[in-house]
């Protein structure tokens, strides 16, 4: 019943892709565009076939970027909350810091990676990492700031230490903050590692797309652009799967009990 | 002369600040427990019954005044106490047993120990199908209970319960009052109640303190003579008029 409904409700934007493609199938057909201007529908798909496995094969290279920088953003975004929750000089200290450094272009900082650290995996991550810390980080403060103070009194009577606070109280009510984050550093990250390869890379659907486009093979740019939705989209829906699966009390419908 | 006071507070004065403002929350309040009594403080919204029980378990430091505890100096320093803020305060991210089992688990016990010891105690709640369900999957009084469960496994003789059933509809209310004084008569420990209902605190306490409207200050000191156990046949005795009158005086003044 659940299923049927989402499908009902998901139809109208089905129907109105299928109504471009076929659109943009008869004009290009039509028209008699050159390929390496707009290729037909037909064409990409295709070109998606034809290079299926070669696809796959730079896609991993980019999700092995974007998994090890998503790692690691979560890793320094978590830890930094946590201290800054802990020592508030540190939070007055960094917190300017840190929305200053998202005024930095990533346009900007991506040259630098690859000057300081070559065209290999870690300046892929670095910057992947560097996109995505920003909106962990700035949640999860959000997270620990929005904690009830009367949860943190009531462990206090309890006399549960430091510890076990945070594991029981802070980090559980931040969640859901972390979550949100996630979500947006998971659409950034794929976005992270294909700037990263642009740049300078031997492997990766970023470099993929940028040889296609230098040999005005439009229809490889478009598979390669497909390939990137998908994977953004893979992750987008990774990422609320996790946060259905770690939080359970999250869950819908809400069939409470009366007594 | 009495034995010494299970909790005694005296000549607590506290100001609450927003911004700016001073807001002088409590001026001079005096009250104590003895071991095994049910005393509650009874006073209009804003009168500073929150702060008085927060400044009881030591979270919060009166600006004059001390708290003794079993005759020990605790002012302003986290106590092992019942406490029960006002709202149940389940974290919705825990099971009604994980809830539960925060004060044993608090306390270093194992996590198997400390399960086993709430699933033995959740019949005496009237929740023992229930140790799987998250909060939001529990009705008010379910989960007041389930708040009250897991203050009773906070190892301490004394209970600060912060209107625990404000937030309840009339019917469930009074079940509630009735279920209170069992756990209270077998339990045997000290509490200091909180209120806004003058039904409420003559039904349940040994004593009630009166305190007078923002800044707080003792109003009245009242013993209650009624026999227990008690029933609900007593809401419609003399001496229960008798007393509410005596309430109704000291509140309207």
């Amino acid at each position: 019943m659940k299923k049927w409904a989402s499908i009902k409700s998901n139809l109208p934007s089905a129907l109105l892709i299928a109504g471009v493609l076929l659109l943009w199938e008869l004009v290009t057909g039509a028209a008699d565009l050159p390929e390496f201007i707009l290729p037909a529908p037909s064409t990409i798909a295709l070109s998606l076939a034809a290079n299926f496995y070669l696809l796959i094969g730079h896609a991993g290279v980019t999700l092995t970027a974007v998994l090890g920088g998503l790692a690691l953003a979560i890793l320094v975004a978590m830890l930094l909350a946590i201290a800054m929750d802990r020592w508030k000089p540190l939070k007055q200290a960094l917190y300017p810091l840190l929305v200053i450094s998202q005024a930095i272009p990533i346009f900007a900082l991506a040259p630098l990676m690859l000057i300081w650290f070559g065209v290999g995996l870690l300046p892929k991550v670095l910057i992947v990492a560097l996109v995505c810390f920003f909106p962990l980080a700035v949640n999860l403060i959000e997270g620990f700031n929005q904690v009830d103070p009367e949860a943190i009194n009531l462990m206090q009577t309890m006399q549960a230490d430091r510890w076990m606070i945070m594991r029981s109280v802070q980090l559980p009510s931040a969640l859901p903050y972390f979550f949100s984050g996630l979500k947006i550093a998971a659409t950034y990250s794929v976005l992270g590692a294909i700037i990263g390869e642009w740049l300078g890379a031997r492997a990766g659907l970023g470099i993929y797309m940028l040889r296609a486009m230098n040999s005005f093979r439009t229809s490889d740019v478009f598979a390669s652009i497909i390939v990137v939705i998908i994977l953004s989209l893979a992750f987008f829906k990774l990422v609320e799967l996790s946060a259905w699966l770690v939080m359970p009390w999250k869950r819908k419908p809400k069939n409470s009990t009366e007594d | 002369m009495r034995l010494i006071d299970k909790l005694l507070l005296e000549g607590i004065s506290s100001t609450y600040f927003s911004g700016e403002q001073r807001l002088p929350v409590l001026d001079n309040i005096s009250l104590h427990v003895q071991a095994g009594e049910f005393v509650t403080v009874l006073g209009p919204s804003g009168s500073g019954k929150s702060t008085i029980l927060k400044t009881a378990a030591g979270l919060l430091k009166p600006d004059r005044g001390r708290v003794l505890i079993g005759g020990h100096e605790t002012t302003g320093t986290p106590q092992l106490v019942g406490y029960m803020p006002q709202q149940d305060l389940l974290f919705p991210w825990k099971t009604l047993k994980q809830n539960a089992a925060l004060p044993l688990l608090a306390a270093k016990s194992g996590t198997g120990e400390a399960y086993a010891r709430v699933e033995e105690m959740l019949p005496v709640f009237g929740l023992e199908s229930f140790a799987d369900y998250y909060p939001f999957q529990l009705s008010g009084g379910m989960r007041q209970r389930a708040a009250l469960l897991r203050t009773m496994l906070i190892e301490s003789n004394l209970m600060l319960l912060d209107e625990p059933f404000a937030s309840l509809d009339a019917l469930t209310r009074e079940n509630m009052q009735d279920w209170l004084l069992d756990i209270w008569g077998r339990f045997k420990r000290s509490v200091l109640f909180v209120t806004h209902s003058i039904d409420e605190a003559i039904y349940l306490s040994d004593r009630i303190y009166v305190i007078s409207e923002r800044p707080g200050k003792n109003a009245l000191e009242q013993d209650i003579e009624l026999p227990r156990p008690r029933t609900k046949s007593i809401l419609a005795s003399r001496n229960f008029a008798t007393y509410k009158q005596v309430f109704i005086n000291a509140l309207a003044s």
